[in-house]
C-alpha cells in the first residue's frame, strides 16, 4: 500500500472508470488551451496591427473574409465531438450499467450531520428493514431487529471497506440534509439527498485508504466531514468482515 | 425636452398599438403568470410524488367556494362597467360599478375568512399535511392579490373627481389597465377552484 | 430649456434623494451597488484570512470582534465555522443581487436606455424611484441579518433546504430580503422594457438601436421571466420555516438521531429547479449588460461599424431564450436520470455556441480599426480574454463525466468569478470610465485609470487563476478549513497566494475610488461629446438636464456609423444628417 502523492493536478485515479473521465479532462484542457492560446494570439496581432497612431485610417468596410465562420463551425463540430464521442459515452455507460448483481457487494451509505454511516447486508446479502421512526443513538440506521434480514446486519461509522477489484453497488442517502458522498481518487461524487436513495457502482483498482469529502455544503461541520476508504485486499476484507460484531443477531437483540 | 413629453400616456403607440401602462400590464401579468405557475408546477410536484393526496372535496367546502367563484365573476363584470362608463362619459355611473366591483372584492374575502377560521376550528393548519400547506399558500396569496386590487380601486375610486376632470384619457387607461389586473386574479381563482377544491 | 429655471425650485432632498429623474436614480443606484460590491469585497476579505492561515485571529479585527463591537456571531475572533458560512452565504448574495445586477441593470440601464433611445425620462419615472427604494430595504433587510441571534443567512447564497429550513432565523430575514429585491428588479424591468418598445425617438427603429439597449432589453425579459419562480420558491421556504409546511421537507427526517415532528411528503430538490430557473437566467442578467457595455466601447475606440450587428442582436436574443433551457446542468450530481442529464449537457453545449459568436462578431470589429488605447478600452479589451477563460472552464462543468471530478470544487468558483469579476465587473469599470465625462462633465484620471488598470488585471488573475488550480487539484469549495484534508494541505501555499493577491486587488481598488472622487473636483473638462461617438446619449447638454434632450431628436442612421467614407470626421451621430 503506497502513499498517494497530491499536489497540483488530478487527484491519482485509482478506479476502473475513472480513466474515461480523466481522459476527457485532459482532453478538453487541451482543447480550451489550444483555442485560447491561437484566439489570444489572433486578438493580440489585431490590436498591435490596427492600433491608433499617425497616418493610420479605420475601414468603414468589415472583414469578408470567410474565416471566422469557419473557425466558429469547427469550435461546433469540436464541441459535439467532446459531447457525443467523450462526455455521453463515459457517463451513460457509467450510469446505466450497473454490474451484475451477483458479482457485487451492495451497501447503503447514509449521510448525517456530521458523518457517514454504511450500512452492510451481511451474508445474506439484504438489509435489514429500516424506519426512521426507529432511529435513535443507539440504533443510528434505525434497523427493524425484528426483521430476521436484519439478523447479520453490520454498520459501520466513517470508515468504508471494501475489496479491491470488486464491484461496489453503493446506495447513496442522508437522514437530514443534502450532503454529497464524494471519493475523488475513486471518481465519485453523489449527492445525498433525504427522502431519495441514489445507487451508484465502482471498483477499486488498487487497495489503500482514501478520503471521502462531503462534497456539498451541510452546516457548520461540512469542512469535516469526512471519512475512510479502506481499499482492501479480498482476504483481509474478509477478515475484517468476519471481525464485525452483528448487533442485531437475535441472542444480543433479546438480551 | 420637457417632461411632459413621455409619450404614449394617453395616446396609444402607432406600432405596438397599446399605452404604455397597458404594455406595463400585460408585463406585470407575465410575472404573475410566471409566478403562479411556479407555485402550480410545485403542487403538480408534491402531489404526483405524494403516496396518498386527501380529495379536496372532502376536506374544503365546495359550496362556499362555487359561491366565491360566482362572486368574483360577477365583480368581473361591474368591473367591465366600470371601464365602460367611463368610456361612454359618464363618472356616476363609474363610481357605481367600481363601488360594486370593491364590495364583491370585500365579500370575496368575508367568505374566505369563514372557510379558514372553520378549518383552524378543525385544527387544519398549513403545517398538517402539504395538501392544506399548498392550500393555505395559494389562496392566501390570491388573498393577497385581492387586497392589493381592493387597495388600487379604491384609490381609484377616491381619486376618480380630480383624475376625471384633469385627465380624463388617462384615467381611462388606468381603470383599463387595473381591469386587466382583476380579471387576471379571477382567472387565477378559477384555476385555483376546480385544482384546490374539485381535483 | 424652460425645465430648468422651473426645477431649480425643488430642494436638495427632492432633487437628490426623492428623484425622479432616471439619472439621479441610475447614479443612486451606482453608488449603493458600489457600496455594497465593496461590502462583499470586505466580507471575502475576511474569509480570505482564514482560508490562508486557517484558525488564527484576524489581526486587528479579531480584538475588535471579541469587544461586543460586533454582531455577536462574530465573537469568537477568528472566523469559525459558523462565522464562515455565514460570510460565504452573504458574499455571494450582496456581490449578485446587491453589486452586480443593480450595477449593470440598475444604474447603467437607467442612466442610458432613456439616453439611448431618445426618451425624456423611463416610461414610469414614479415608478422607477420606487424600484430604486425597494431596493435599498432590501439590501438594509439583508444587512440587518447580521444582527440576528446566529447571524445572517448561512446555508450558501443557493440556500438549499432541508439545511436552509434548519437554519437560524437569519434565513428568515434573507428570504424576506430576496422577495423585495425580487420586486425592485421586476418593477425595473416592466420600466425598462416599455421604455424601449414605447419611447424610441422618431426614425430610432429597433435595428438603429445601440447594441447596449438590446441588450437591457433582453436582460430585463430574463428578469421579468425568470425571477418570479424564485419569488413562489421563496414563499413556499418562507412557509416552510414560518407556517411549519414541509413543502421542501421529505418524510422521515432525522436530526441529531431524534425524528422531527412534521408533515413530511415534501421534496428537497424541487427548491433547487425553481432556484436554478432562476438562477441559470441570472448568469446572463450579469453577462449581458457588460457584453452591451463592452461593445459600444470597443466600437468606439476602434472607430469602425460594428462587424454583424444583427448576429450580435440575435446572439443576444438565443442566450436570453436559451438561459432558461439549462439550469438543470447545476444539478447532474443529484442522481438525474440519463435522458434528463443528455438534455442539459446538450443545451449546455448549445448556449456555448451565441457565446462563441459574441467573442468573434468583437474581435472581428477590432480587424481593420484604428484603435484608441484609453482606459474604458482596456478594461473593454481585457473582458474580452478574460471572459473566455470564464466561457471555455464552462465546458468541464456543462459536460456530465467531467463535472463528477469538478462539481463543489473550487474550480466552479474559479470559472464562474471569471465571468463575474475579471469579466463582468471590468465590463462595469469599463463603463463607468467611459461615461463618467457626461455624468460630471469631466474626465477621470487616465493615468491613475491606467494604473488601476493594470493592477487589477494582475491582481485578479492571480486571485482567480490558482482557484482553477486548485480545482483541479480535488479542492472542495465552501470549505472553512482547506487544509483539513491531506490533498488541500499540500496544496496550501496556493491559498496564501491567493490572499495577497486579494489583498493588492484591494489596494488598487483604493486608487480607484480616490480617482473616481476627486476627479468630480479636479478631471479635465470635457464637452458634450468627448469620446466622438454616434449614440443619442452624447447628443445632450452634458450633464444632461432633467428633460434630456434640449429637443427630441430625429435618428437618421444605424448606432455605429464610424469613418464614413468621404468625412471629413470619422464619426456620424446617430441624429446628424449626412
Ligand atoms: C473580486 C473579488 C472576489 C473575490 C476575491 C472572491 C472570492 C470568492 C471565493 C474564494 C469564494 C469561495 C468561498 C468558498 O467556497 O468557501 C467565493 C464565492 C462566491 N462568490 Fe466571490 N469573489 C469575488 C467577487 C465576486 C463577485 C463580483 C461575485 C458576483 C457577482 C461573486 C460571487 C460569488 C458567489 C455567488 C459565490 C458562492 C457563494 C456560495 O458558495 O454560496 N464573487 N468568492
Ligand atoms: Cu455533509
Ligand atoms: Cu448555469
Amino acid at each position: 500500500m503506497e502513499k498517494l502523492q497530491y499536489g497540483i493536478g488530478l487527484m491519482p485515479d485509482l478506479s476502473t472508470h475513472g480513466h474515461g473521465i480523466d481522459q476527457l479532462i485532459y482532453f478538453l484542457h487541451g482543447f480550451m488551451l489550444l483555442l485560447f492560446v491561437g484566439w489570444g494570439i489572433f486578438l493580440a496581432y489585431t490590436l498591435i496591427r490596427f492600433r491608433a497612431r499617425a497616418g493610420h485610417k479605420a475601414n468603414y468596410e468589415s472583414l469578408k473574409s470567410k474565416l471566422p465562420k469557419y473557425a466558429e463551425v469547427a469550435v461546433v463540430a469540436f464541441e459535439v465531438f467532446l459531447l457525443v464521442g467523450l462526455s455521453m459515452p463515459v457517463w451513460n455507460s457509467y450510469k446505466s450499467d450497473p454490474p451484475d448483481e451477483k458479482e457485487a457487494l451492495r451497501v447503503r451509505v447514509v449521510g448525517q450531520q456530521f458523518a457517514w454511516y454504511i450500512h452492510y447486508a451481511g451474508e445474506d446479502k439484504k438489509f435489514g428493514r429500516t424506519d426512521s421512526k426507529l432511529i435513535s443513538d443507539f440504533n443510528p440506521l434505525g434497523i427493524d431487529s425484528k426483521d430476521p434480514a436484519s439478523e447479520d446486519d453490520f454498520y459501520s461509522l466513517r470508515n468504508f471497506n471494501l475489496p479491491v477489484g470488486k464491484p461496489i453497488i453503493a446506495e447513496i442517502t442522508s437522514k437530514d440534509v443534502i450532503h454529497s458522498f464524494g471519493v475523488p481518487v475513486l471518481r465519485v461524487k453523489q449527492d445525498a439527498t433525504p427522502g431519495i436513495t441514489v445507487p451508484i457502482w465502482f471498483t477499486a483498482k488498487e487497495t489503500g485508504e482514501f478520503e471521502i469529502i462531503c462534497s456539498q455544503l451541510c452546516g457548520i461541520g461540512h469542512s469535516t466531514m469526512g471519512g475512510k476508504v479502506h481499499v482492501q485486499k479480498p482476504e483481509d476484507f474478509k477478515k475484517w468482515w468476519d471481525e464485525q460484531e452483528r448487533p442485531y443477531k437475535k441472542s444480543t437483540a433479546s438480551l | 425636452m420637457s417632461l411632459d413629453l413621455i409619450k404614449y400616456i394617453e395616446e396609444p403607440h402607432p406600432l405596438t398599438g397599446i399605452t404604455n401602462s397597458k404594455l406595463a400590464m400585460w408585463l406585470f401579468l407575465a410575472t404573475e403568470v410566471m409566478l403562479f405557475g411556479g407555485l402550480f408546477s410545485a403542487y403538480i410536484i408534491l402531489r404526483v410524488g405524494a403516496p396518498d393526496w386527501p380529495h379536496g372535496s372532502e376536506y374544503l367546502n365546495v359550496p362556499l367556494a362555487t359561491a366565491n367563484t360566482m362572486v368574483l365573476i360577477i365583480s368581473s363584470v361591474t368591473m367591465v362597467m366600470s371601464w365602460a362608463s367611463l368610456a361612454m362619459k359618464s363618472l356616476p355611473k363609474f363610481k357605481f360599478y367600481m363601488t360594486m366591483t370593491i364590495l364583491l372584492a370585500c365579500v370575496f374575502l368575508v367568505i374566505k375568512y369563514i372557510e379558514y377560521s372553520h378549518k383552524f376550528h378543525l385544527e387544519l393548519y398549513p403545517s398538517t399535511n402539504n395538501f392544506f400547506g399548498i392550500y393555505f399558500t395559494l389562496t392566501g396569496l390570491h388573498g393577497l392579490h385581492i387586497i392589493g386590487g381592493i387597495l388600487v380601486n379604491t384609490y381609484f375610486l377616491l381619486t376618480a373627481n380630480k383624475s376625471w376632470a384633469e385627465h380624463p384619457k388617462m384615467f381611462t387607461g388606468r381603470i383599463e389597465a387595473a381591469g386587466l389586473y382583476w380579471h387576471f386574479v379571477d382567472l387565477v381563482w378559477i384555476f385555483l377552484f376546480p385544482v384546490l377544491y374539485l381535483l | 430649456m424652460s425645465q430648468d429655471h422651473h426645477h431649480q425650485e425643488l430642494g436638495f432632498i427632492q432633487k437628490y434623494i426623492f428623484s425622479v429623474d432616471h439619472k439621479v436614480i441610475g447614479v443612486q443606484y451606482g453608488v449603493t451597488a458600489l457600496i455594497f460590491l465593496f461590502l462583499g469585497f470586505c466580507m471575502m476579505m475576511l474569509m480570505r484570512w482564514q482560508l490562508a492561515y486557517p484558525g488564527e485571529e484576524v489581526p486587528i479585527l479579531g480584538g475588535l470582534l471579541g469587544s461586543g463591537w460586533l454582531p455577536d456571531f462574530m465573537s469568537a475572533g477568528d472566523v469559525d465555522a459558523s462565522t464562515y458560512n455565514t460570510l460565504g452565504a452573504m458574499h455571494g448574495t450582496v456581490m449578485i443581487f446587491l453589486g452586480v445586477v443593480p450595477l449593470g441593470v440598475g444604474a447603467f440601464g437607467n442612466y442610458l436606455v432613456p439616453l439611448q433611445v431618445g426618451a425624456p425620462d423611463m416610461a414610469f419615472p414614479k415608478l422607477n424611484a420606487a424600484s430604486y427604494w425597494t431596493y435599498f430595504a432590501g439590501g438594509v433587510v439583508m444587512m440587518l441579518g447580521f444582527f440576528m441571534p446566529g447571524g445572517a443567512a448561512n446555508s450558501g447564497w443557493t440556500s438549499y433546504p432541508p439545511l436552509s429550513i434548519f437554519a437560524s432565523n437569519g434565513q428568515t430575514v434573507w428570504l424576506v430580503g430576496m422577495v423585495l429585491l425580487i420586486t425592485s428588479s421586476l418593477l425595473g424591468s416592466v420600466n425598462i422594457i416599455v421604455t424601449i418598445i414605447q419611447l424610441r425617438a422618431p426614425g430610432l427603429s429597433f435595428f438603429k438601436l445601440p447594441f447596449f439597449v438590446w441588450a437591457q432589453l433582453v436582460t430585463s425579459f430574463i428578469l421579468l421571466l425568470a425571477f418570479p419562480p424564485l419569488e413562489a420558491a421563496g414563499v413556499l421556504q418562507l412557509m416552510d420555516r414560518v407556517a411549519g409546511t414541509s413543502f421542501f421537507l421529505p418524510t422521515g427526517l432525522v436530526q441529531s438521531n431524534m425524528p422531527l415532528e412534521i408533515a413530511g411528503g415534501g421534496n428537497s430538490l424541487l427548491w433547487q429547479h425553481l432556484f436554478w430557473f432562476l438562477a441559470h437566467p441570472e448568469v446572463y442578467v450579469l453577462i449581458l449588460p457588460a457584453i452591451g457595455i463592452v461593445t459600444e466601447i470597443v466600437v468606439n475606440n476602434t472607430r469602425k461599424p460594428l462587424y454583424g450587428y444583427k448576429t450580435l442582436v440575435y446572439s443576444g436574443i438565443f442566450l436570453g431564450f436559451m438561459s432558461f433551457l439549462v439550469w438543470a446542468h447545476h444539478m447532474f450530481m443529484t442522481g438525474m436520470g440519463e435522458t434528463m442529464s443528455d438534455f442539459f449537457q446538450v443545451t449546455t453545449m448549445i448556449i456555448s455556441i451565441p457565446s462563441v459568436v459574441v467573442l468573434t462578431v468583437l474581435i472581428i470589429t477590432l480587424w481593420g480599426g484604428s484603435i484608441r488605447f484609453n482606459v474604458p478600452m482596456l478594461f473593454a479589451v481585457a473582458f474580452l480574454p478574460m471572459f473566455a477563460i470564464g466561457g471555455l472552464t464552462g465546458l468541464p462543468l456543462g459536460l456530465t463525466a467531467s463535472d463528477i471530478y469538478f462539481h463543489d470544487t473550487y474550480y466552479v468558483i474559479g470559472h464562474f468569478h471569471y465571468v463575474v469579476a475579471p469579466g463582468t465587473l471590468f465590463a462595469l469599470f469599463a463603463g463607468i470610465y467611459y461615461w463618467y465625462p457626461k455624468v460630471v462633465g469631466r474626465k477621470m484620471s487616465s493615468f491613475w485609470g491606467k494604473i488601476h488598470f493594470w493592477g487589477s488585471l494582475i491582481s485578479i488573475n492571480l486571485v482567480f487563476f490558482p482557484m482553477l488550480l486548485q480545482g483541479i487539484s480535488g479542492l472542495n469549495r465552501r470549505m472553512y478549513d482547506p487544509t483539513f484534508y491531506e490533498h488541500g494541505a499540500s496544496i496550501q501555499s496556493l491559498n496564501v497566494i491567493i490572499s495577497y493577491a486579494a489583498w493588492a486587488l484591494g489596494l488598487v481598488q483604493l486608487i480607484f475610488i480616490l480617482n473616481f472622487f476627486l476627479s468630480i473636483k479636479f478631471g479635465k473638462k470635457v464637452g458634450d461629446n468627448p469620446w466622438q461617438a454616434t449614440t443619442l446619449e452624447w447628443a445632450t447638454p452634458t450633464p444632461p438636464p432633467h428633460g434630456n434632450f434640449l429637443s427630441e431628436p430625429t435618428v437618421y442612421h444605424g448606432p455605429y456609423e464610424y469613418s464614413v467614407p468621404g468625412r471629413t470626421e470619422d464619426y456620424l451621430p446617430q441624429h446628424v444628417q449626412a
